[in-house]
């Protein structure tokens, strides 16, 4: 009998192709939005925790302010970095950061980038290789000269393919010669070029473009085995002393490790996956909606053929039963292209993304199951409106 | 009429009333029907056009309820039914022919020939079979592919006779099955269901306005106001001469 039901309903599908696609539609781009959005947002958490463990897991960063803002907190010097390197254990390596945005220009080329100012330790923190000319010398870093290392993406913009060691651009107003040439390391967690920048001694950038001697960012790496929670007590020890903070002011400063900034990137990513698929499921409901209404149309359009299936001897529940699996497979069949359409365009998103694409049964189960069941819902009014109606009166419905 | 004692009756009306809306509003379309038919028999229902004679063929047909009164068919109370077993009598024992001839649009003459055994849950193998006899009987093989968009008015009504005679009913049930058909037609049709009649031994039971068709019936019952005015046995037409008189 279901099976009759079945083949009843594709039949009748079948016969209306245009108007049951349409009808599907809503679903098909319900389920698709769904899955996309979760499989995405999976990808997105992987690449994070892939370029965050590729950081190294022992990378500590401290910034001003509480939690991840800066606020207006006070920033640190290059004396804290020194203190910290002479005072905590088991540290391979500090380097004080500041960022400026900058044009860099070269010839008739510009190209607005980062300019990063920091010490040759941030090579060390970051597991930077210098692929062509040097480092900064002891020189450059103390009287600031006017050197940079280029990132390989700034490279591109402004020289092409042709190694730029030893020529010179200009940043703001100063001309300044390059040393040296980064490796490419790509796209960082949060979605940012990591090869868009202009390295620089931090005294040069202090000078020349921030005009003040704030550090707004210490990057450090401690040795391999070393526990990161003790040394990040240290550092706080250590920064509340310089601060001169008492016992019951709060800190105005905040130090992470990568760990930390792993999970609160997946929590935020977790967050932001789970407010779009709500998004698309309503879409799914609203699929749900147009799904009962064309049945509606539909078991008015077919009164007369209820009406003969009825007046043969059909069974109120077999009419019933002939709609419902209608209504059931209609939405299935939307859930089913919904998530062939979702596969091609995660295959496709994640190409253009360069972000893996992980394939997650779970969802798509769920969001077949839920358009069926969708299915069930919105078409059991219409079925029981057919299955209820007087075969006399439904027999003479023009 | 001579009624042997051991003949039962087929179907059985006593005292049948149908009443629609009610108070102020009500209208009764069957005032007290009486009547016996038996297996075997071609009876026509003629009269004035709102005189009951649909409402009657819907209480006999099962589709519909009397307001008071019994109604028999094969010995059971069919007023104490409910809706579903009725369904279940109309799948098993009756057969139906419309006016309109209500076939399903879009569908092959096949696929509605087969409906019935569908419902009853014949197997496809069956289903197929028996359709293709039945279109066959009405001298429809060679047409089954055809939607009914694609037939005519008398082979429309044929498809709808071989949709319900495939089922091999006891009794079939037809309101003003040639109404819609021009009297070369209608004479096609009633011939079919004058052999129908004599060779399946199929109980028909028919509505009509045409005195000519009533020719072909073996007895006649005219309403009047909702009550049987006349029953008798027709002046039966040349061709009908043959069929048995019970
Ligand atoms: N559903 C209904 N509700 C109210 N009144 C009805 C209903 N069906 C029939 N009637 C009334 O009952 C009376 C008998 O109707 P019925 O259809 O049985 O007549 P009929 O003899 O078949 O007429 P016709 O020859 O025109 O088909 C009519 O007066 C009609 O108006
Ligand atoms: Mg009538």
């Amino acid at each position: 009998m279901f099976l009759n039901a079945f083949l009843l309903a594709l039949r009748e599908i079948r016969r209306n192709l245009m108007r049951s696609f349409l009808t599907i539609l809503g679903i098909v781009i319900g389920v698709a939005a769904v899955i996309t959005m979760v499989t995405l947002g999976h990808g997105t958490t992987q690449i994070v925790a892939g370029q965050i463990s590729s950081l190294g897991s022992n990378l500590i960063i401290m910034r001003p302010g509480q939690r991840m803002g800066l606020g207006g907190s006070p920033r640190f010097r290059l004396a804290d970095t020194e203190a910290i390197a002479n005072q905590i254990n088991g540290i391979r390596a500090v380097a004080p950061s500041v960022q400026n945005g900058a044009t860099v220009i070269m010839g008739g080329k510009n190209w607005s980038s980062t300019v990063n100012g920091t010490t040759n330790s941030f090579f060390a923190v970051g597991n930077w290789e210098i692929v062509s000319g040097r480092k900064f010398s002891d020189d450059d870093e103390k009287s600031g000269r006017a050197v940079c290392v280029l990132g390989e993406t700034v490279r591109q913009k402004l020289f092409g393919s042709a190694n730029p060691v030893g020529s010179s651009l200009r940043v703001k107003n100063f001309s300044c010669e390059i040393i040296g040439l980064l490796e490419s390391k790509g796209q960082s967690a949060m979605g940012m070029d990591q090869d868009d920048v202009v390295v620089m001694p931090i005294r040069t950038v202090q000078r020349r473009l921030t005009g003040d001697n704030d550090v707004t960012v210490i990057l450090l790496s401690m040795k391999d085995g070393m526990d990161a929670d003790q040394v990040m007590m240290q550092m706080r020890r250590l920064m509340r002393e310089r601060r001169k903070l008492s016992e019951n002011e709060e800190d105005n400063f905040n130090i992470l490790d990568t760990k930390q900034i792993a999970q609160t990137l997946s929590v935020t990513i977790g967050t932001i996956t789970n407010l779009l698929a709500a998004v698309a499921a309503v879409s799914l409901l609203v699929g749900g909606i147009g799904i009962m209404n064309i049945m509606l149309v539909s078991v008015t359009e077919r009164t007369r053929e209820i009406g003969i299936r009825l007046a043969i001897g059909a069974l109120e529940h077999e009419v019933l039963l002939q709609f419902l699996t209608e209504a059931v497979a209609l939405s299935a069949f939307g859930g089913l292209v919904g998530i062939v359409l979702a596969f091609v365009t995660c295959l496709a998103l994640s190409a253009l993304m360069q972000m893996p694409f992980i394939f997650d049964l779970g969802i798509n189960l769920l969001a077949f199951t839920f358009s069926a069941m969708i299915g069930v819902l919105f078409g059991y009014m219409p079925a029981r409106r057919a299955a209820s109606l007087d075969p006399i009166k439904a027999l003479r419905h023009e | 009429m001579n009624v042997s004692a051991k003949e039962k009756n087929l179907i059985e009306f006593h005292g049948i009333t149908k009443t629609y809306g009610v108070g102020q509003a009500a209208f009764q379309a069957l005032r007290g029907i009486g009547l016996a038919i038996r297996q075997g028999e071609f009876l026509a229902i003629m009269g004035p056009s709102g005189s009951g004679k649909s409402t009657a063929m819907n209480i006999l047909g099962c589709l519909d309820t009397p307001s008071s009164g019994a109604f028999l068919f094969q010995g059971v109370h069919v007023e104490h039914l409910d809706r579903n077993q009725r369904a279940l009598l109309r799948r098993n024992f009756l057969g139906f022919v419309f006016q309109g001839f209500n076939l399903l649009s879009r569908t092959s003459a096949q696929e509605n020939v087969e409906l019935p055994l569908l419902y009853r849950g014949e197997a496809a193998a069956t289903r197929h079979h028996a359709a293709r006899e039945a279109l066959e009987l009405v001298g429809l093989d060679g047409w089954e592919h055809r939607t009914p968009a694609e037939l005519s008015g008398g082979q429309q009504q044929r498809v709808a006779i071989a949709r319900a005679i495939v089922t091999h009913p006891l009794v079939l049930l037809a309101d003003e099955p040639t109404g819609n058909l021009d009297s070369k037609r209608s004479h096609e049709i009633m011939e079919l269901l004058v052999r129908l009649n004599r060779e399946k031994n199929i109980t028909v039971l028919m509505v009509t306005h045409e005195p000519d068709m009533a020719f072909y019936c073996s007895r006649v019952i005219h309403f009047v106001d909702g009550l049987i005015a006349r029953d008798g046995r027709a002046h039966l037409h040349p061709t009908a001469r043959d069929v048995p008189c019970s």
